[in-house]
């Protein structure tokens, strides 16, 4: 079966953030770039899917300015086979997202759209469920375990509480949670290779969506920091302290 | 125009969640309806009816509904919450589940994981992990709101006296159905709702000795958490996650022991009241956010912790 998965290029996991001086938005300039972690893990569980001899053919797509080809390359060269470029340099919200992916799904017609349950900038947890919603499939979010038998899946998740599992028909759309499984590194050999494996670039407009945001951001401010307390030297004195200073105990 | 607020529950009691949700949906206006689904629900409609300031509660009692699938719940939603000018659920697994398709079927956006709401159509929420917070304001006929519930006073749970209205209406998709669940059965109080949480991290070492951290919680009525790093290791089971993607706790008191206090942990818990850290690393970044810091062995300090609160609770 074909399965696509979605990627999206985000600040690198490590980079420090700092909000802009003039308080519109997160300051992106000369700042490492990188794919979100979850979406990583979407690309993992794809390609072990076509090691397992379920998947025949790995799409990835992204959407984004031109430099999110770079977050394609990367996929391409954990295992994906082709990639989707979907290029805007407009914010695109999570709606438009799915709407865009609609259109990739529509036109690519997988049997399983695997995603990253959110992305670490935005933190919305929101596109998956709506391509879901938009394609009337089902979905399985959150996944700590994903198995194909046949014309179902059926998806571990981890909610609050502890683990629960939905069967699916498919086509479905799953969503990665952090243990789905531990991503790989590309190898050399195979960064070299993902450059020739083939990349389809398209317009918003060619899938027939609009991007035009419904939020506006306001004002992007930096949290109130919390200052640093004091070191205590013993047990005896931190529980001094809870009792009798903060008084929580 | 009118608000309807998604209870949260087990189709047995109300979840506490619910009364934080109805307190941020007063903050967004005032005619607040509570829509219940689930399966044999009618104890929590009958609950949920109490809630202070509720106007109307609507009972949505159908096996289709009975474990929360976001398929069939999400139509539900949308065709019953569609006139209403907001519809806000808890920001837990459910309604992150959920709401995002209640958003699609309705053709708006959503606005996820409030902390504030500054007026009826302005919502403040945080990003890249807490490190920075958006005002985001919506243009919507209808606005899908999630919250974060730690960030809400709850509404009082007596006091209201809702009409109790049934719907008829079944929405079964059929694409998804439930197979199994396997839920942590615990005596302590609920890591999302305690006053006093204890949280282990990589420096545990192993799940056997999260026990120390147990018996400490047990003295003081606490929940046990624990960072990414530690349920990564498999020390403890994914539920117990405090971080950007785990659970969200703002305790009166929380004790990091172990836990070097990556951003994304800091992001879980960096609202608590008190924060105490346990860490024999002296620099490790938790530190800078803990109002008291012990650098010690977690192994000896946590026994001693515990025979000392013996003396004083």
């Amino acid at each position: 079966m074909k399965v696509l998965v979605a990627v999206k290029r985000v600040i690198d996991y490590n980079v420090k953030v700092r909000v802009k001086p003039d308080n519109t938005g997160v300051d992106l300039a000369n700042v490492k770039m990188a794919m979100n972690p979850f979406c990583e893990i979407a690309v993992e569980e794809a390609v072990r899917l076509k090691e397992k001899g379920i998947a025949s053919e790995i799409v990835v797509v992204s959407i984004g300015p031109k430099a999110s080809q770079e977050q394609i390359r990367t996929a391409l060269a954990l295992g994906a086979d082709r990639g989707i470029h979907v290029e805007t340099d407009e914010e695109v919200q999570s709606l438009e997202a799915a709407k865009l992916l609609k259109g990739v799904v529509e036109k690519e017609e997988p049997k399983m759209v695997i995603m990253g349950k959110q992305s670490i900038d935005t933190d919305n947890n929101q596109t998956g469920q709506m391509l879901a919603a938009l394609m009337g499939w089902g979905q399985g979010t959150f996944a700590s375990e994903v198995a194909v038998d046949g014309e179902k899946v059926n998806v571990t998740r981890e909610v609050d509480g502890g683990l629960m599992t939905v069967g699916l028909k498919l086509p479905a759309v799953v969503t990665t949670d952090l243990r789905l499984n531990e991503p790989r590194y590309a190898s050399l050999p195979n960064i070299m290779k993902a450059k020739k494996k083939p990349l389809e670039s398209v317009a918003p407009a060619d899938l027939g969506v609009e991007v035009a945001p419904r939020l506006s951001t306001l004002k992007v401010e930096a949290p109130k920091q919390r200052e640093a307390g004091v070191k205590v030297e013993d047990v005896a004195e931190l529980v001094d302290k809870l009792k009798n200073e903060a008084k929580v105990i | 125009m009118s608000i309807l607020v998604i209870a949260e529950h087990d189709n047995s009691s109300l979840d506490q969640a619910t009364l934080n949700v109805v307190a941020a949906a007063k903050a967004a206006g005032s005619d607040i309806d509570v829509l219940v689904a689930g399966e044999n629900c009618g104890a929590v409609g009958e609950e949920a009816a109490k809630i202070d300031g509720v106007n109307k509660v609507l009972v949505a009692d159908n096996a289709a509904y009975g474990h929360f699938l976001a398929e069939n719940v999400s139509a539900l939603v949308a065709e019953v919450g569609k006139d209403y000018g907001h519809i806000f659920a808890s920001a837990g697994t459910n309604g992150k589940d959920t709401m995002p398709r209640v958003a699609a079927l309705l053709d708006v956006a959503q606005v996820s994981d409030i902390i504030r709401v500054e007026s009826e159509d302005t919502f403040v929420r945080p990003i890249y992990a807490g490190n920075a917070i958006a005002t985001v304001k919506s243009a919507d006929s209808t606005k899908v709101i999630t919250v974060r519930t730690t960030s809400f006073d709850p509404v009082a749970a007596e006091g209201g006296s809702a009409s109790v209205e049934n719907i008829d209406s079944a929405h079964d998709a059929g694409v998804s159905e439930f197979v199994s669940e396997d839920k942590a059965e615990s005596d302590r109080p609920d890591l999302g709702s305690a006053d006093i949480v204890i949280s282990g991290g990589r420096g545990m070492q192993n799940g056997e000795n999260f026990k120390i951290l147990e018996q400490v919680a047990d003295l003081l009525g606490a929940a046990v958490g624990a960072s990414r790093a530690a349920v990564d290791a498999g020390f403890v089971p994914n539920d117990m996650q405090v971080g950007q993607t785990g659970k969200i706790v703002a305790p009166q008191l929380y004790i990091a022991v172990g836990i070097s206090g990556a951003i994304q942990h800091l992001a879980g818990m960096g609202d608590s009241k008190v924060i105490v850290a346990i860490n024999k690393d002296e620099e490790a970044p938790i530190f800078q956010v803990a109002d008291y810091g012990l650098v010690a062995d977690l192994f000896e300090a946590v026994p001693e912790l515990e025979s000392k609160l013996k003396e004083v609770v």
